[in-house]
């Protein structure tokens, strides 16, 4: 059975969770900023925390963003084999959404149309866009809005099947030890690995809009996860960059299977807001 | 060591900054980011002066959301300072004497610091909402065509920035982490 969804729809749910995730953190990262408060060492790193708490409280009842980077806006697709798109293309319709979120928002126009002439487009479009087409009816949004002080500490290691395990942990240590203060830590550190040059960014990208509390479903994946997490922590890096025990809040990891020949990884690092809002349509 | 200062911020001040002191701002500071750094460096390549009064300025790197009705300023927390140590020593050897922003500078420009006897700030990243409370005023001075990248200057009170790499060189950012590595 064939259903019909406006494109109308797609627009106004955009425009609000550019608004959204641009003012409330998710209770995710929510959750893992206040353990944060309680489990830091530093002095100065729990006073940098405190003072996050406050900057999240200003944003929520003030309706000032949380940092003033509002990102690029990243749009996860998720559309059902049984849906048909009415009213403008589907494309157009996502763009206009930003287009009104980050205009009535007040949110920041960071895009410029091309990379090299660097002309600001004004309305932060266009997004970035990732469709999949899925078993159902249904249309999932995912919005994350990335900003590019930690997206620049990013980092793709094409590795070679017998650097292993171990050349897989060493990639995110020395991705995470030169973001050190650039990425706005405590961050959250996206990895992926596996199928190739663009599907593990992707992986990577992904993996950062699951939520912090939970844990990969492969087992070796989430002991990875919770053993990296222990040692970027040791590594004294700490909120601001200026020293503590809380240098990122979660590693999240994301696996696909690859070539005989390789073992590409991807670390996407984010900033201590994460932003990332899904609505189901 | 908490400290209270006002802008100017000139040599007098910045000898008694040390690395890891907890400093309030108060006065009036210029906002600048990579594409006003740019079009100041290309006015000085040109031979022509530049926009702002550089001697013993404060420069903030930061680019705001836009300002709600009958506000000031929208979110306002500092931006990535590596983008502008290809532009930072000119300015420095200018006249400039503080600059503050978020993350590691080359040691290009942690030399201009120390030759000019100048320091570097670091404001909390991503705390635009928190940091927009100090900011009193804000008018744009040049550049108006960048948009949140035109040139700005503003008026803080109490602005909390944390000394990282003093006038003598001595960074926070190596000091406070080998405290902390057990990796």
């Amino acid at each position: 059975m064939i259903r019909t969804v406006q494109t109308e729809q797609i627009i106004e749910n955009i425009k609000e969770m550019c608004i959204e995730a641009n003012h409330y953190l998710s209770s995710d990262m929510d959750k893992a900023m206040k353990t944060a408060v309680e489990t830091e060492k530093s002095e100065l790193g729990k006073k940098i925390l405190n003072q996050l708490q406050d900057n999240l409280k200003i944003a929520d009842e003030e309706m000032i963003p949380i940092c003033q980077d509002t990102g690029m806006a990243v749009i996860f697709l998720e559309v059902g084999q049984d849906v048909h798109f009415e009213g403008i293309a589907i494309e157009d319709a996502i763009n206009e959404g930003v287009r009104r979120g980050y205009t009535e928002g007040f949110l920041r126009k960071s895009v410029v149309g091309d990379p090299l002439i660097r002309e600001n487009t004004k309305d932060n479009t266009p997004a970035v866009i990732h469709y999949s087409i899925v078993p159902g009816d249904k249309v999932k949004i995912t919005l994350a809005p990335k900003g590019f002080g930690s997206e620049n500490m990013s980092r793709v290691f094409m590795l070679k099947p017998a650097d292993g395990m171990e050349g897989v942990k060493n990639a995110i240590l020395t991705a995470v030890k030169d973001a050190g203060p650039n990425a706005c830590p405590p961050m959250v550190v996206g990895v992926g690995v596996g199928g190739t040059f663009e599907k593990c960014a992707l992986l990577a990208k992904q993996a950062l809009t699951r939520p912090v509390d939970e844990h990969s479903d492969v087992p070796y994946v989430k002991e990875m996860e919770i053993e990296m997490l222990e040692r970027i922590n040791k590594l004294g890096i700490g909120p601001g960059g200026l020293g503590g025990t809380t240098t990122a809040l979660a590693v999240n990891i994301n696996t696909y299977p690859t070539h005989i020949a390789g073992l590409p990884v991807a670390i996407n690092i984010c900033c201590h807001v994460n932003r990332h809002v899904v609505r189901e349509l | 060591m908490d400290k209270h200062i006002t802008t100017p911020i000139t040599a007098e001040v910045t000898k008694d900054l040390k690395s890891g002191d907890y400093v309030y701002i108060t006065g009036t500071i210029y906002v600048a980011r990579d594409a006003a750094h740019k079009r100041m460096i290309e006015a000085l390549d040109r031979g022509e002066g530049l926009p702002i009064d550089i001697k013993d300025a404060t420069i903030y790197y930061m680019g705001p959301s836009p300002a709600r009705e009958g506000r000031p300023i929208g979110s306002a927390g500092p931006t990535t300072a590596s983008r502008m140590d290809k532009y930072a020593p000119t300015l420095l050897n200018l006249g400039e004497k503080a600059m503050i922003g978020k993350g590691k500078r080359t040691k290009e420009v942690i030399d201009a610091i120390i030759r000019n006897q100048a320091v570097y700030f670091a404001a909390i990243g991503g705390a635009g909402a928190l940091l927009s409370k100090c900011i009193t005023s804000s008018e744009i001075v040049c550049y108006e065509d960048l948009g949140a990248e035109a040139i700005r200057k503003i008026e803080v009170k109490d602005f909390p920035v944390i000394v990282v790499v003093d006038s003598e060189g001595n960074n926070l950012y190596e000091t406070a982490i080998r405290e902390f590595c057990e990796e």
